[in-house]
């Protein structure tokens, strides 16, 4: 086998090929047909360009938000299955996309009407409700003793999202019609963001987190084999645990607020990503990155065009992809 | 090169002492064995050594610098410590695990090379498991394991190597092999040891020194033919037992005849 800077580099090539593949088909594929030609063609005013309108307005933006909220969930989904040494983890089970959900709940059913920098109301309450999750879990986990417990986290996490549907079912009782059937369809996690100001909002975020993550790879590959072992081998386990927690939460904040709680992206990538690169985390989490991107775009357009009369939010295809996914992966060891 | 001076540790204040007031020295080329009851603080106390644990009271000190002034990545390229089982949740190779040993020796964002690679088949050669290079880690069994987590803990480099219950749960044949391979890095390359052991037959023909514990504290200490006695197996463990110089071995021999009322 050809050593890891081989197969860094060809990993990266070839996940990357597939992510500007993915890109550059993605805006085209729709209910209606456009012509490349004509998007580009400067000599038609946009106002009259149909398909340019078409490729700019309504389809180039959800590509972008497929692209980064799949890139931030499988990323996150790879770093709480190292943290959490378990690889059925995901970026729902510390109660990060719970938290998230009950903030923008409670900003739909109670009609929080405030903006920060351009930002609405909506997703500065999920971001702020993924991270007051994230505070009540990471507080539980190192309570009991010095370090982070990988099973206090996980129990807590799960204890955490159990608490947080019920909250949010509370919030849905106490909701007239309208708003509930907002806030449903919220919950099923939609990529139609309708503009690039949300995603631009997002996107900083999701770069600090990716910053972050890129200095973790090797300590998590060591973490994953033990606390102890790992701090042995020279790693300060506790410093790289709570950045580790604290980049995929962000990421995950993040990919919340912009598109709902999309399921399933940060189980079934890391899966499908080490069935193909083996379990290094140098190389599973660029990876993962860059085909949880393409994988996104691509359940996007099957979400925007398997229905005749309209679109599907995209969360329920890649829960109807991930759900059985999810259960073959569990019979198959 | 290692020495620990009234050394204690409570997990947390007002619980008992796990490890209660325990002075050792390690010399450089020393092979040390801990033995003890379970629950004696054994593993405590190769945790403290490590330097991944810092004792409660007391103070260790490795090359005349005490533990807590070292960075991680720097002591752990003169000590490594192998832990009584490793379980993978990823399938990593073999390969990938012993790799893995390299960490302290690389910067943040630097992987690993040819030198690294020639290091990591050195040590999977001395270990006897070069024919499972490519293998995933989890598919091999319990001695395979605990040959290749002990390749891995040398291609760390290290001066010292730390191991709990290297032959626990592992077979006749199996605990003979690690037995030979510790004495031959020990012997051929001039790794200290310090290990601990359940296994006082192991432990008398591979220690030259040994450390009794009981509930935390050192109730004997010294050469291993000094230390190993009748008296010392009841006071560890409540058993009678027969010590004798086996005849074709050369060790020390402890036999249990019954249980001390």
């Amino acid at each position: 086998m050809p050593g890891i800077r081989t197969r860094l580099a060809l990993t990266i090539t070839g996940f990357g090929l597939l992510l500007i593949a993915a890109l550059a088909t993605g805006p085209l594929i729709g209910s209606t047909h456009i012509s490349l030609a004509r998007v580009f063609d400067r000599s038609i005013p946009f106002a009259d360009n149909a398909d340019a309108q078409i490729f700019f307005i309504a389809r180039l933006p959800r590509v972008l938000a497929a692209a980064l909220v799949g890139a931030a969930l499988a990323a996150a989904g790879v770093v709480f299955q190292a943290l959490l040494r378990n690889p059925l983890a995901t970026p729902d089970t510390l109660g990060v996309s719970s938290g998230a959900a009950l903030g923008a709940m409670l900003a739909i059913t109670f009609h929080f009407n405030f903006a920060v920098l351009g930002i609405a109301s909506i997703p500065l309450a999920s971001f702020a409700g993924s991270i007051g999750a994230l505070g009540i879990v990471y507080a539980l986990a190192s309570a009991r003793r010095r370090g982070l417990s990988s099973i206090v986290l996980l129990l807590a996490g799960v204890t955490m999202t159990a608490f947080f549907q019920a909250l949010i079912l509370f919030t849905q009782y106490l909701a007239d019609f309208a708003d509930t059937f907002r806030t449903v369809r919220w919950l099923m996690g939609t990529l139609d963001v309708g503009s690039y100001a949300p995603i631009l909002a997002a996107l900083p975020i999701v770069l600090v987190a990716f910053g972050m993550l890129a200095t973790l790879p090797r300590s998590l590959d060591l973490i994953s084999l033990g606390a102890d072992a790992a701090a042995a081998r020279g790693v300060n386990v506790l410093a790289a645990e709570r950045l580790a927690l604290a980049s995929a939460s962000l990421a995950t904040g993040a990919a919340v607020s912009l598109a709902g709680p999309v399921g399933f992206i940060g189980l079934v990538v890391p899966h499908l990503v080490r069935l193909v690169v083996g379990s290094d985390h140098r190389l599973v989490l660029p990876a993962s990155a860059l085909f949880g991107a393409a994988f996104l775009i691509a359940c996007d357009a099957v979400a925007r065009t398997i229905w005749s009369s309209g679109e599907l939010p995209v969360g329920i295809v890649t829960a109807l992809i991930g759900g059985p996914f999810f259960l073959w992966l569990l019979v198959r060891k | 090169m290692l020495l620990a001076e009234r050394v204690s540790y409570r997990y947390r204040a007002g619980d008992r002492l796990v490890v209660d007031d325990v002075s050792l020295t390690v010399a450089a080329g020393d092979l040390v064995g801990i033995l003890g009851p379970n629950g004696s603080g054994k593993t405590t106390l190769l945790k403290m050594l490590s330097g991944t644990l810092a004792p409660s009271s007391g103070a260790i000190t490795f090359d005349r610098r005490p533990l807590t002034d070292w960075k991680r990545r720097d002591l752990a390229r003169r000590i490594a410590l192998v832990p009584q089982e490793t379980h993978a949740p990823f399938d990593f190779t073999v390969l990938d695990i012993v790799l893995m040993g390299r960490f302290p020796h690389l910067g943040t964002f630097a992987l690993e090379g040819p030198a690294d690679l020639t290091i990591a088949q050195q040590a999977l050669a001395s270990t006897g498991t070069s024919a499972f290079e490519q293998r995933p880690f989890a598919t091999l069994s319990g001695g395979e394991k605990q040959r290749v987590v002990i390749a891995s803990a040398l291609a760390q480099s290290p001066e010292l190597l730390l191991l709990d219950e290297p032959t626990a749960s592992l077979d006749l044949g199996h605990q003979l092999d690690v037995e030979l391979l510790l004495a031959g890095l020990n012997r051929d390359r001039g790794v200290t040891m310090v290990l601990s052991t359940h296994d006082l037959n192991l432990a008398a023909a591979l220690c030259r020194q040994l450390i009794l514990l009981r509930d935390g504290r050192v109730i004997a200490q010294g050469p291993t033919d000094e230390v190993l006695t009748p008296a010392a197996v009841r006071a560890l463990y409540g058993v009678e037992a027969d010590v004798h110089r086996h005849p074709v071995a050369g060790h020390l021999t402890v036999t249990p005849l019954a249980r001390v009322p």
